[in-house]
C-alpha cells in the first residue's frame, strides 16, 4: 500500500490520469458517444414501410440535405432567426445589465437579479402560449403570427441568459477605470467604446452563445406562434415524429452542430469561453 | 492533460462507432402491397385469462375519457370497476406519433387510424386479433369489417372503433355565404386569405388529391392515397399555392380551437370533435362535408404484439365496442359508432342519423386515411406511387 502511495507520489502524470480517467470516460461515453451515435445513424437509411433501420452505409441523407433547396432556405432562416434573437437580446440586455451592475445599490442589485431570474420559473409552454394570446388578432398586441412573432417570443424566452453573463462581466469591470476615463475628459460614448465594450465583450459572446444555440434548436415556439413557418428543429421533429426517418433527422441535426462548432471556433479567439 | 482527453475522446468515439456499426445488415422487407405484402408471422391470442390489473393505451383525444376532463363524460371508470384493469392513457396528437409510441413497446393497445395501421402491422408492432374472444365484435357493421386498413388477407388485426370525415369548418360571422366546397381553402383569390388553416401532416396531401379528383378529372386520380409522379406533383403544386393563403397550420386540436375562437383562423379543415368543443366554448362555428367529398378516418383498436397486459387489452377492446361505451364515445367525439346496437344507446336518438352511421352512400364520398406505399393502392401495376417517406419530404417542401 505504502509502496503504491510512494509510486503515485513520484509519478504525478500517472496520478493525474488515474484521477481523471473516470470522469473523462463518463463524459466521453455519455456526451461524445451520443453525438457519435447520432452521426453514425445519419449514414443509415430506413425501410420506408416497416420503419426498420437499415444499417448499410449511404450518403443519401446528406445528398438530399445538400441538394434540397428547401433545406438551404430553412437553415438560412433558422440562422437568421437565431442572429436576430441574439441581437435583440443584446440591445435589451446590455442597458439592463449595466443599470444592475453600476447604477443600482448593492441591496437593489440582489433584488434585480432575482427579478431577472423569475421568468425562468414559469413553464416554457405557458410563456409561449401567453405570447400566442397576446399576438393573436384579438389580443393585446394583435400583430398576428409569423417569423417576427417567433423572433419576439424567443427573444423574450432567452433574455435572462443574455443578461446574467453581461451583468457578471460588468460587475468585474473596476469603477476606477470609468472614473479615470472621465477625469481624462472622455465622454460617455467614448468610455463605452474604449473601455466598457472591449472589457465586457467576452461576456457578451458568452451570452450570445446561449441565445444563439437555444434559438437554433427551438421547434416549439415556432409551432405555437410561427404561423406557417418552420425552422431546422421542425424538420428534425417531423422526420422523427412523422416519418420515423431517424437517419435523415440525424443528418439534419448535424447542421446546427456544425453551425455551433463554427460559431464556437470563431469566439474562442475572443477568450469568451473562459467566462462561461 | 489535453493528450489524455483526446485519447479518451477518440476511444469513446471508436467504441460508439463499433456499437453502432457492428450489427449485421438486415435484408429489406418484401415489397408491400395487396399480393406482395407479407406481415410478420404472429399468433393471435387463444384465450383471455385473468386481468393483469392495468392496461396502457395510446389513443386519440376524446377516445378514452375517465371523467377527468368532464365528470359527466366517463366510460373508463365502469370498465375499471368491472374488470379491475386500471387504464393508463397516452393521448397522441398524430398518427405518426402513435406509430412512434407503439414502437417503444410500452403500450398494450392503440386506436390506430388507417394511415398508421398498415405500418404497425408490417413492422410486427401489433398482432392479429382473435375476434372470437371479443363477443361484441358480432354486432359491428359489416361495412367496417375486413377492410384493407384493419386486416391483411382476411386476418383481422383489430376491432373497428368508429368512423368519420375530416370536415370543413368556418366561422359563421365572417365567412358568408356558408361554403359547400373545398375551393374556399384552395382558391388563391379566396377572400379569407391569411385566415385559412390546414392540418399539419403529410397525410393532408390526400386532401388536395380529393379536391383534384373533383376539379381536374383528367389527372385520373382514383384513390387519393395512390398518386403517381404527375398526380403527386399536381397535389403538391396545389398545396404550395394554398400556402400563400394559409394563416397557420394546426396539428394539436387545442391550437385550432383557440385560433377559431380568436378569429385568427376563419375557415379550414377540422374534426367533428373540434367543432363540438369550439361550439361548447361559444365560438360561432359550423362544419360541413363539402360536395367534393373528404378524407376521413376509420379507426381500429389494435393489440401490441409484445403487450405486457394482453388480457386487459382484450377486455378493453370488447368494452370500447360494446353498445353502451361505443355510443358514449361516438357521441362525445362526434363520429359514427361501429357497433350497430350502439345507435339505440345514444343520448341523442338522432345521433346515428346525424353521423350517417348506416348511410353507406355518405361514406362512399369519404376516403379513409391509408398509408401510401410504393405499390399503387388503386391496383395500377404499370406505375409506382409515392410512398409515405416521399409524402413527408414533400410536406416539408410545401411548408418551405
Amino acid at each position: 500500500m505504502t509502496r503504491v502511495a510512494a509510486f503515485l507520489h513520484r509519478r504525478a502524470g500517472v496520478r493525474l490520469s488515474l484521477l481523471l480517467s473516470a470522469p473523462l470516460a463518463w463524459l466521453g461515453l455519455a456526451y461524445l458517444g451520443a453525438l457519435a451515435a447520432l452521426f453514425v445513424t445519419a449514414f443509415y437509411s430506413v425501410d420506408t414501410f416497416t420503419g426498420e433501420l437499415v444499417r448499410t452505409f449511404t450518403w443519401a441523407n446528406f445528398r438530399d440535405l445538400v441538394t434540397g433547396e428547401v433545406y438551404r432556405t430553412i437553415v438560412l432562416r433558422s440562422v437568421g432567426v437565431a442572429l436576430a434573437v441574439t441581437v435583440i437580446d443584446l440591445v435589451v440586455a446590455f442597458p439592463m445589465a449595466f443599470a444592475m451592475a453600476k447604477l443600482a445599490s448593492p441591496r437593489a442589485r440582489r433584488w434585480l437579479v432575482i427579478a431577472v431570474l423569475t421568468p425562468l420559473w414559469a413553464s416554457y409552454l405557458v410563456k409561449a402560449y401567453a405570447w400566442r394570446v397576446m399576438l393573436s388578432s384579438g389580443g393585446l398586441l394583435g400583430w398576428g403570427f409569423g417569423l417576427t412573432a417567433t423572433v419576439l417570443t424567443l427573444a423574450y424566452l432567452w433574455l435572462p441568459y443574455m443578461i446574467l453573463p453581461i451583468y457578471a462581466g460588468l460587475e468585474r469591470l473596476p469603477n476606477s477605470m470609468l472614473e479615470a476615463a472621465g477625469d481624462l475628459g472622455a465622454r460617455a460614448w467614448r468610455v463605452f467604446r474604449t473601455i466598457v465594450w472591449p472589457l465586457t465583450f467576452p461576456a457578451v459572446i458568452a451570452g450570445s452563445i446561449f441565445t444563439f444555440s437555444l434559438s437554433l434548436g427551438d421547434y416549439i415556439a415556432v409551432k405555437i406562434v410561427g404561423g406557417r413557418g418552420q425552422l431546422i428543429g421542425n424538420v428534425v421533429y417531423d422526420n422523427i415524429g412523422a416519418a420515423n426517418n431517424l437517419p435523415f433527422a440525424a443528418a439534419v441535426a448535424t447542421v446546427p452542430v456544425v453551425v455551433m462548432l463554427g460559431y464556437l471556433a470563431a469566439v474562442r479567439r475572443t477568450g469568451a469561453l473562459e467566462n462561461l | 492533460m489535453r493528450r489524455i482527453g483526446t485519447a479518451f475522446a477518440a476511444a469513446a468515439l471508436a467504441l460508439a462507432t463499433a456499437c453502432g456499426g457492428s450489427t449485421p445488415t438486415q435484408p429489406g422487407a418484401p415489397a408491400p402491397g395487396q399480393s406482395g405484402f407479407v406481415p410478420p408471422a404472429l399468433q393471435a391470442q387463444r384465450a383471455v385469462g385473468t386481468g393483469e390489473g392495468q392496461v396502457n393505451l395510446v389513443a386519440w383525444a376524446g377516445y378514452v375519457e375517465d371523467g377527468s376532463n368532464d365528470p359527466k363524460v366517463d366510460w373508463v371508470t365502469p370498465f375499471e370497476q368491472e374488470t379491475g384493469c386500471q387504464v393508463n392513457t397516452k393521448v397522441a396528437g398524430t398518427s405518426d406519433e402513435m406509430v412512434t409510441l407503439m414502437r417503444t413497446g410500452q403500450y398494450d393497445a392503440v386506436s390506430a387510424s388507417g394511415d398508421a395501421s398498415l405500418r404497425l402491422i408490417a413492422a410486427g408492432t401489433v398482432a392479429p386479433v382473435n375476434t372470437s374472444l371479443i363477443p361484441n365484435y358480432a354486432d359491428v357493421f359489416d361495412g367496417l369489417k375486413s377492410k384493407p386498413w384493419n386486416s391483411v388477407n382476411g386476418v383481422p388485426y383489430g376491432v373497428p372503433h368508429g368512423r368519420g370525415a375530416n370536415l370543413l369548418m368556418w366561422r359563421t360571422d365572417t365567412v358568408k355565404p356558408a361554403p359547400d366546397s373545398w375551393s374556399v381553402v384552395f382558391d388563391p383569390n379566396s377572400p379569407y386569405k391569411g385566415k385559412v388553416t390546414a392540418y399539419d401532416s403529410p397525410i393532408y396531401i390526400a386532401d388536395a388529391a380529393v379536391y383534384l379528383m373533383a376539379t381536374k378529372p383528367d389527372l385520373g386520380i382514383k384513390n387519393p392515397y395512390a398518386l403517381d409522379d404527375k398526380q403527386f406533383q399536381a397535389a403538391v403544386d396545389l398545396l404550395k399555392q394554398q400556402k400563400q393563403i394559409i394563416g397557420e397550420y394546426w396539428s394539436d386540436y387545442t391550437k385550432e380551437i383557440q385560433a377559431f375562437k380568436s378569429g385568427d383562423s376563419v375557415v379550414g379543415t377540422t374534426w367533428q370533435v373540434i367543432v363540438n368543443v369550439a361550439k361548447s366554448e361559444q365560438a360561432p362555428v359550423e362544419a360541413v362535408l363539402p360536395k367534393e367529398g373528404a378524407t376521413g378516418w376509420s379507426d381500429t383498436w389494435m393489440v401490441a404484439a409484445k403487450a405486457a397486459h394482453p388480457n386487459c387489452a382484450y377486455r378493453w377492446l370488447d368494452w370500447i365496442i360494446s353498445p353502451t361505451a361505443n355510443a358514449q364515445v361516438a357521441e362525445y367525439f362526434g363520429e359514427a359508432p361501429s357497433n350497430a346496437k350502439a345507435c339505440a344507446e345514444t343520448a341523442d336518438p338522432k345521433h346515428c342519423e346525424t353521423f350517417h352511421a348506416t348511410d353507406e352512400t355518405y361514406f362512399s364520398k369519404v376516403h379513409y386515411w391509408t398509408t401510401p406505399i410504393a405499390q399503387c393502392l388503386d391496383g395500377r401495376t404499370d406505375v409506382t406511387c409515392k410512398d409515405y417517406a416521399k409524402w413527408t419530404r414533400a410536406w416539408t417542401e410545401i411548408k418551405g
